[in-house]
């Protein structure tokens, strides 16, 4: 018997926030894991980069020497996973000496107040 | 809801900045040290008392010796007044 799972699927809006920069501790790595497993799932997924968070989006970043595989690629392909909204906070990107083009990837820069009304809409927020 | 002491971490700076008209503050663990008057961040809570509710987890307060040494207009909840914050707002940890 072949069940209808179209009328058990709920799909929520999660909001995943990295406040923590990419390679002193396993945070912001864990984040993009539980991201990727939740958009699986097809949940409405977004990311939200504030503080030392907006770090982990840095072009460039060469962790070879550390010997730890870097993450810093699966962030150009979350857009495969249809992963797309992905949230800069202008003012901590701007405190860190960094514009949008520092980034690996596309993101939309916001100002508090938009994701503050971003946060207000979501059923979940992850904190990292 | 706000667990970390503003000498720690830039928590109670940052979530203040992104708060809404109907939110409300919790400070919980170290964070209850973000609503002590006369310390260096004391405006932070400040500001934000001027336009949203803050509350302190009074267990948290009274550990750490800060009972009478609270902000004006800050709310004291003990724990089932968490539950109660919890269940009326949506839920956003700063750690």
């Amino acid at each position: 018997m072949t069940e209808e799972i179209e009328d058990d699927e709920v799909v929520k809006k999660i909001m995943h926030i990295i406040r923590r920069a990419p390679h002193g501790t396993i945070y912001s790595y864990e984040a993009l894991e539980t991201v990727l497993i939740m958009a699986a799932y097809d949940q409405d997924v977004s990311m939200a980069f504030i503080d030392d968070g907006v770090y982990t989006l840095k072009k460039d970043q060469d962790t070879s020497e550390l010997e730890i595989k870097g993450y810093m690629k699966t962030f150009t392909a979350l857009d495969d996973y249809d992963v797309e909204k992905l949230y800069v906070d202008r003012q901590s990107l701007e405190e860190r000496g960094l514009t949008e083009d520092d980034l690996i990837v596309d993101v939309e820069v916001l100002d508090s107040a938009a994701i503050g009304k971003l946060m207000g809409e979501q059923d979940t927020i992850i904190p990292n | 809801m706000i667990n970390q002491s503003p000498f720690r971490a830039p928590s109670i700076e940052t979530a203040t900045r992104f708060i809404q008209a109907d939110d409300a503050v919790l400070l919980t663990e170290d964070g209850v040290y973000g609503a002590q008057s006369g310390q260096k961040h004391s405006d932070l809570i400040k500001n934000a008392m001027a336009n949203n509710d803050v509350y302190v987890l009074g267990p948290d307060v009274k550990a750490r010796g800060l009972e009478g040494k609270l902000l004006d207009g800050i709310k004291t909840v003990d724990y089932e007044g968490f539950v109660d914050l919890v269940e009326k707002h949506n839920v956003n940890t700063w750690l």
